[in-house]
């Protein structure tokens, strides 16, 4: 087995245009994998641990650049993340402990693909966009069609996810991040839900809703945001809004919970986020 | 070859680049005061600090740790004196089977290096990745924050 350390996007491009290799960041999902005789080793390993212009926070004016080998602890400490970012920051703040939050990358957990990844509700819900690097060139691609199936991504075998690009937060926007375990701390979600409005005059304006672990990927829900838009926040749609809402999610029942639970939650957590913004 | 200095001794190591920290840390230079329990990072057990950030060591690959410092359990107590949190979790019985307790020091270490002042909650939420099979948590807490008292005492 081979590891390489590149310095450079350049030479971390170049390995993966010429053999097949795994990424490697903090190691929080792959060295689990890696030790559990689930997974074959890799043959070839491209530590991006220590590539620094990978582990960036930049204000880009609409929208922040985030750099796919940030941890959850530099987007927990973040001025930038904390202003523009807060309910990216809340996700953060519940994904494992300090240790994984330490060594965690917000790239590692959209590379990763579980469909309980609990920075991508926030990420679906904002409209967020994966940036690509290859020594063909860089590409964007929305965070909704990054998902192509269960674990399934659109990355090629010589692309890297270089960074998020995740639209700011607006000053009349409101956001809140619901995430649903069996404890507090180190807990794999059953239930998943980052949310946004934007209410003007009473009527709900813009919104945005992501659910994880109720799909094979992470999902936006725009049946519910559709029942939502241009509406009052009353009994009424509360009511329709969590119905809309438990139809639209497709849970499965697992080790963790079951299809009724994750439904009735789904419903109930899209009522608790109308119930708080009002 | 990876150089890494441990409890402020330099180590020079020939090694698979994927080996785990931890295993590295127990078998070949027989700092076996850390743990395995999980060996997922759910547990906590095996927490070392690595430059000043507490880590599970069982998700470390060593080919990671080129050029850092790392902190055990081993390198807490001073000329064969023991720091102020050890002293703390022995007068406060913090420790029955003792598996989670050097994970525990090592997440309250890291805690009381960044937060002088820490709240109860704020101790729980430093300890949330440290499971303690014997769930000894109350004893656990209350050592870490006699730990804090004595130390702004002291100040």
């Amino acid at each position: 087995m081979k590891v390489y350390s590149p310095t450079s996007l350049q030479e971390a491009y170049e390995i993966l245009a010429s053999t097949e290799a795994k990424i490697l960041a903090g190691g929080t999902d792959l060295m689990v994998l890696w030790n559990s005789n689930v997974a074959k080793l890799p043959q070839v390993v491209v530590d991006i641990w220590r590539m620094k212009m990978l582990a960036q926070i930049d204000d880009e004016g609409e929208v922040l650049r985030i750099g796919a080998r940030c941890t959850y602890t530099q987007i927990i400490n973040n001025p930038l993340t904390k202003n523009f970012a807060p309910a990216l920051v809340d996700a953060a703040r519940t994904i494992g402990a300090v240790q994984i939050q330490n060594r965690g990358t917000i790239g590692g957990n959209v590379v990763n693909a579980s469909p309980a990844g609990d920075s991508l509700p926030v990420l679906v819900a904002f409209d967020a966009k994966v940036e690509i690097g290859s020594l063909r060139g860089v590409r964007t691609v929305a965070l909704e069609q990054f998902y192509t199936g269960y674990r399934k991504t659109v990355l090629a075998a010589d692309e890297m996810v270089t960074a998020i690009l995740l639209p700011k937060q607006r000053e009349d926007e409101v956001s809140k991040f619901y995430k649903i375990g069996t404890r507090a701390a180190q807990a794999i979600s059953k239930v998943v839900m980052a949310a946004r409005a934007v209410l003007q005059g009473g009527l709900i304006a813009a919104v945005g809703i992501g659910v994880g672990s109720v799909a094979p990927t992470v999902i936006r829900a725009k049946a519910t945001e559709g029942v939502m838009l241009g509406r009052q926040i009353d009994d009424e749609l509360v009511t329709a809004a969590r119905r809309t809402m438990m139809n639209e999610v497709k849970p499965i029942t697992d080790v963790r919970s079951t299809e009724f639970y994750r439904r009735t939650v789904s419903g109930n957590l899209v009522a608790k986020f109308l119930r708080e913004i009002v | 070859m990876v150089r890494v200095k441990i409890n402020g001794h330099e180590h020079v190591l020939q090694t698979e680049p994927l080996a785990r920290l931890l295993d590295v840390l127990r078998e070949t230079l027989g700092f076996t005061g850390t743990k395995e329990g999980c060996g997922e990072g759910e547990c906590g057990a095996c927490s070392v600090i690595i430059d000043g950030e507490l880590v599970n060591s069982c998700l470390i690959p060593i080919c990671q740790v080129d050029g850092c410092e790392i902190l055990t359990v081993e390198g807490l107590a001073v000329d064969g004196e023991l720091s102020l949190l050890q002293q703390c979790f022995v007068e406060y019985g913090a420790t029955q089977c003792g598996i989670c307790i050097p994970g525990m020091l090592m997440a309250a270490k890291a805690l009381l290096d960044s937060n002088s002042c820490p709240t109860r909650n704020e101790i729980r939420a430093a300890i949330a990745g440290n499971l303690c099979r014997c769930t000894g948590y109350m004893k656990i807490v209350d050592a870490i924050e006699a730990a804090v008292a004595a130390k702004l005492e002291v100040k």
